[in-house]
């Protein structure tokens, strides 16, 4: 048994890619989400990429490599519930987005995992601010179905993709209005005959058929969805729109809706409670940035939770791609805002991944859950915290990224080395 | 003199749409010399505040950390606000008589919030096409604009700002021009009218911006600029219309103070206002992300001499700080936004804390109806990040990244953003230490009026759109 500073943990991961190691992370608040609770300093056990042990008694093999949290915090990785890094290097260039296809002739059918980029810059950045895990979303196109979304780790490595075809998105607010011909009666129109298209397949696609909404591929893919196997994401935020989306899945049985955007989602909390429909909520969302969101709260999270719906927390406001690593600070606004700690942390690990369905695997500290494991310099939810070390499927992870490189290159500006040599 | 040959022609085909209603319209305010009263002057102020501050009560606050935003923090101290003024800032204050006094154990006291980046009013909530009033995108030069005849004054906006301890803000015209008009800054207080907010006496500034921007929506046009090179010429030949606008009224004044006969010349507003950056009245407040841009930007106003108060954004101030302080430029930037275009593409979390110790003052900014309402934490972030690379940098030095640097970049630090006897009592009391996620603004004060109470729903302004919604009154 070795002890190390989480600097040489990750001096030793680099030296050993993809080599399983032993962790043991120790001496650390532990935040468990699980019925342990949060254990004043506890231990964290992993072996071969999984939690093999989490307490304050835990036996450290011989073989194991000692993180030493020093008196930090312990806890799950971070999942982002909806974003699009790995989609969108710079946004503006287009070159460089592979988010959304206006041009193309499907929509249903695209799936993100196709167009992910587990090295984009963005990944690194936010990895070392304690996010292991995200769901990846396409944007919507030509027509209120984006695509399907898909999970993905943040090491970087070439299979950081660990779930495709995990949901389908749609965008049923007033901009899928929008998109479907103007109106939120053309886009609910434009949903129920894509449902019935996908009902019909193969057969109504016999000959030269197509589908009343969508083509042949499009149906196809369509199918999990209606048959409830895969989730549908509606963004929405209104109330009014909130109470169809209710309707909609009641009346389409087995279909499992999850909402994005939910600004209004409060004034309509026991109905969503009731339907089982989760909401992926930014709680710092507050303007009536629209007219679909008037009753935007800071409120909104606390009053969602008081119901019993099940609440993920996102970085709408803070942007698509590059922010989801601010979902900390997202987190500790809605508890400055009335929301429990435990409840607010699990928002943004646990919750979201019960509601892709991973919630044996990840977002906990427990036996038989990924290795998934950050050590904090303090508080996670507050703004200035941050990891000192970040183990993902139990592995130790670089701790650096473009940004920190850069920071490096300038932070001592009258150097004599020219600085384009300063690496 | 070749520029002089083309020039003329240039300035007379740009320009005669708008001189021909505005020639003529002068006011005289220089007085009653009656040897004057012929002698063509313009109001440098035709829409002036009509701000008057909320009645101030004695107000001790006692116990609390101060930081009183100029680098000073003091332990159990208080802070005596009398008229409207800070009267008093130290430890064992007595209170006069009649003073309400506020038990601010544990918690701190801190100069308001200043932001010099917002868009409140000319872009505000909720975001519809009649209100998009903040970028007169139509032509790259729009000098003439002034962003408060665009601010609507009832965006709910400012009252969430002022929940974050906002008290004074300065509201920007877009950046889809080189030049997008001229700045106001603003009291945060609710006014039927955009001049009841305005800051009184608080110079004007104008919006410039480089880079990406002008040339993408004028580019796309298939016109100038399309290019960098293309900004930097459209800024050059700007300059030297104005520079021979400034001369001809010199001249004009100058013969007539002598008795002598002379026409004025004809008025152009778009010239006016750079004629005010070069007489050195107006502030430029300049868009600008990339270190070499900056640089470039620094040659441009020694060629036309003039000053860039603040680069906005300057996502690489970073890398030249040595530059920024010797031109005496500020660089007011985000604690984390970057990556969305190629030119924020090397934004680094430690920008402001690495601008700041490396010699140049630095600012936060929003540029956000969000980041607004949490200007503290996002200095939070700057500051643990900028400790973490090991810069020593302490919690009263940073709170100027809040106030008093900001209040010079708007020409207003003699007026606002510190704790010093004499200045308005822009105070905000948070509910504990404001570098934590956890901390909200509990009192606001505006020039020693209470401004907005967390705890007292009579103290929380509503502003009209919000009546009768089904948000009214929620925060």
């Amino acid at each position: 048994m070795k002890t190390l500073i989480p600097a040489l943990a990750l001096a030793l991961a680099s030296a050993a890619p993809g080599l399983a190691q032993s962790y043991a992370v120790t001496n650390g608040r532990v935040v468990t989400n699980t019925d342990q609770g949060i254990i004043a300093n506890g231990t964290v056990l992993i072996r071969d990429g999984n939690i093999v042990a989490v307490g304050t008694d835990v036996t450290i093999p011989a073989d194991t490599d000692v993180i030493d949290a020093n008196g930090g915090w312990i806890t799950p990785g971070l999942f982002a519930p909806v974003t699009q890094i790995g989609l969108i290097e710079v946004a503006l260039e287009g070159s460089t987005t592979d988010a959304g296809a206006n041009d193309s002739p499907y929509s249903v059918a695209l799936d993100v995992s196709d167009g992910f980029n587990p090295a984009g810059t963005h990944i690194a950045a936010t990895r070392v601010r304690g996010v292991t895990r995200a769901a990846i979303y396409p944007s919507t196109g030509h027509n209120i179905f984006a695509g399907h979304g898909a999970l993905v780790e943040t090491s970087g490595a070439a299979d950081s993709i660990f779930n495709s075809g995990s949901f389908v998105y749609a965008d049923l607010s007033q901009s899928g209005a929008s998109t479907a011909g103007g109106s939120r009666p053309a886009a609910w129109a434009y949903l129920e005959a894509a449902f019935n298209d996908a009902r019909g397949y193969p057969g109504r696609f016999s000959a030269d058929h197509e589908g009343d909404a969508l083509n042949r591929y499009d149906a196809q893919a369509l199918l999990p969805v209606v048959r409830g196997r895969v989730p549908l994401v509606l963004n929405i935020d209104r109330a009014a729109d909130l109470r169809r989306a209710i309707r909609f899945q009641a009346d389409n049985a087995p279909v499992q809706i999850i909402i994005d955007g939910g600004a209004e989602a409060w004034l309509v909390a026991d109905e969503l409670a009731a339907a089982g429909i989760p909401v992926l909520l930014d709680p710092l969302r507050n303007l009536p940035a629209s007219f679909d969101e008037i009753a935007a709260t800071l409120s909104g999270a606390q009053r969602l939770h008081d119901a019993g719906v099940v609440v993920a927390y996102t970085t709408q406001t803070s942007d698509g791609y590059y922010n989801a690593r601010l979902i900390t600070q997202h987190a500790g606004n809605a508890v400055a805002n009335g929301v429990a700690w435990d409840q607010a942390f699990r928002s943004i690990t646990l919750t979201p991944a019960e509601i892709y369905g991973m919630g044996d695997r990840y977002g906990a500290l427990a036996t038989g859950y990924a290795g998934d494991v950050v050590v904090w310099d303090g508080d996670p939810l507050e703004v200035m915290s941050s990891p000192l070390a970040v183990l993902i499927d139990g592995e130790a992870t670089a701790m650096d990224s473009r940004q920190s490189r850069l920071r490096d290159r300038y932070i001592n500006i009258t150097d004599e080395t020219p600085f384009a040599y300063r690496r | 003199m070749t520029l002089k040959a083309w020039m003329p022609a240039l300035a007379a085909t740009a320009v005669i749409g708008l001189a021909a209603c505005s020639a003529g319209s002068g006011s005289n305010d220089s007085g009653t010399d009656a040897s004057e009263t012929d002698i063509v002057r313009h109001s440098l102020d035709p829409y002036p505040s009509t701000y008057a501050p909320r009645p101030s009560g004695v107000t001790l606050i006692q116990g609390a950390t101060v930081l009183d935003g100029i680098g000073g923090e003091i332990e159990n101290g208080d802070v005596l606000i009398e008229n409207g003024r800070i009267a008093a800032v130290g430890t064992g204050l007595e209170a006069p008589e009649g003073a309400t006094v506020i038990d601010a154990t544990g918690r701190y006291v801190t100069p308001g919030v200043i932001d010099i980046h917002s868009h409140l009013g000319a872009y505000p909530s909720p975001s519809v096409g009649a209100h998009s009033d903040g970028n007169e995108a139509t032509q790259p030069v729009t000098s003439e604009v002034w962003v408060e005849h665009s601010v609507w004054p009832q965006d709910p906006g400012f009252e969430a700002a002022l929940a974050g301890g906002v008290t004074t803000l300065h509201v920007l015209p877009g950046s889809a021009n080189l030049f997008g008009g001229r700045g106001v800054t603003l009291r945060n207080v609710s006014g039927r009218t955009v001049q009841e907010m305005k800051f009184p006496d608080a110079p004007y500034t104008l919006k410039m911006a480089c880079g990406e921007n002008p040339s993408r929506v004028y580019g796309n046009r298939g016109q100038s600029p399309a290019t960098d090179m293309g900004n930097m010429a459209g800024y050059r030949a700007a300059w030297i219309r104005a520079a021979d606008y400034r001369d001809s009224w010199h001249e004009y004044w100058e013969a007539a103070e002598n008795g002598e006969d002379g026409d004025a010349p004809t008025r152009d507003l778009e010239l006016e206002t750079l004629m005010g950056v070069l007489d050195g009245e107006i502030l430029i407040q300049m868009h600008c992300y990339r270190a070499d841009q900056m640089a470039q930007i620094m040659d441009l106003s020694q060629e036309f001499g003039y000053q860039v108060t603040t680069f906005h954004h300057a996502v690489e101030a970073y890398k030249i700080p040595d530059l920024l302080a010797e031109n005496g430029t500020c660089a007011a930037v985000w604690a984390d936004w970057g990556g969305f275009k190629m030119e924020a593409y090397d934004a680094v979390r430690e920008n402001l804390a690495m601008t700041h110790a490396n010699g140049a003052c630095a600012m936060i900014h929003s540029d956000s109806d969000m980041g607004i309402q949490r200007l503290n934490q996002e200095v939070a972030k700057a500051l643990g990040d900028g400790r973490r690379a090991g810069l020593d940098i302490s919690d009263g030095e940073a709170w100027a990244w809040l106030s008093s640097n900001p209040a010079h970049a708007l020409g207003i630090a003699d007026q606002t953003g510190s704790l010093q006897p004499g200045l308005r009592a822009d105070v905000v009391l948070w509910s504990g230490n404001p570098y934590s996620t956890y901390t909200r603004a509990d009192q606001v004060w505006i020039d020693g009026a209470m401004s907005f109470d967390r705890r007292d729903e009579s103290q929380q302004p509503v502003r009209d759109f919000m009546l009768g919604q089904p948000g009214e009154g929620e925060d």
